[in-house]
């Protein structure tokens, strides 16, 4: 019997599959930058989840760290998009 | 505090996050797909962040938890907002059910203005107003 905590993680776990889809799939290069960047927010939560599930408090640091370079990635590709020759 | 309450939170979150994904899988073109993409997540990251500052009650762990609180809240608007201006300006395709551009109205209207007032006003080597991003 599962407990929550892990029922969280497989939904979150789902979810990021569901992003990855959309990476691959994405007709364009801006899709694919919004689809990397929603998978850079859902693995902070599942890192949080995890976190308070296996009593690893270093896991908030690492979620810490990607949210950091998941914004800063984010403006650049935006920069790259608008700037670069189509 | 009871044991079920962090996991109600969690709960909340994750099935936000599973909407925010399914949103951006299914969505029609790129602003709809970052609208879902960007808000659901948001918020369902908050509730997660919640679960698990209840659960690991300590002043570090709800320290860090509202520290990517807050990161998260001031950086994705802007995030989204830098890519959707990106998108827009490279001509990527609007939803066929689009109902209003108005940026493109905007600009429309002041490429009429600029006519309409003549060529008499503009300097020599001035561009075009339209251009103007």
């Amino acid at each position: 019997m599962p407990g929550v905590a892990e029922v969280a993680m497989f939904v979150m776990s789902v979810a990021i599959a569901l992003a990855g889809v959309r990476m691959l799939l994405g007709p364009t290069l801006p899709d694919r930058v919004v689809a990397v960047d929603l998978l850079g927010t859902l693995t902070v939560g599942l890192l949080v989840v995890a976190a308070a599930d296996a009593g690893q408090r270093a896991f908030l640091d690492a979620a810490i760290i990607i949210a950091l370079i998941g914004f800063v990635s984010n403006i650049a590709y935006a920069r790259f998009i608008e700037r670069r020759k189509p | 505090m009871p044991a079920w309450l962090p996991g109600i939170f969690w709960m909340a979150g994750s099935t936000l996050c599973l909407l925010a994904a399914v949103g951006v899988l299914r969505m029609p073109d790129i602003f709809t797909r970052m609208q879902a993409g960007s808000k659901a997540s948001t918020f369902g990251l908050a509730f997660l962040l919640i679960g698990t500052a209840l659960d690991i009650a300590e002043g570090a762990t709800v320290a860090r938890a509202l520290l990517i609180a807050a990161f998260i809240m001031l950086t994705t608007p802007v995030a989204a907002h830098a890519v959707a201006r990106a998108a827009y300006l490279t001509d990527v395709p609007l939803w066929s059910g689009t109902v209003i551009d108005e940026r493109r109205l905007d600009q429309e209207r002041l490429a009429a203005s600029v006519e309409a007032d003549g060529a008499a006003d503009a300097e020599p080597g001035e561009p075009p107003l339209g251009d103007v991003r």
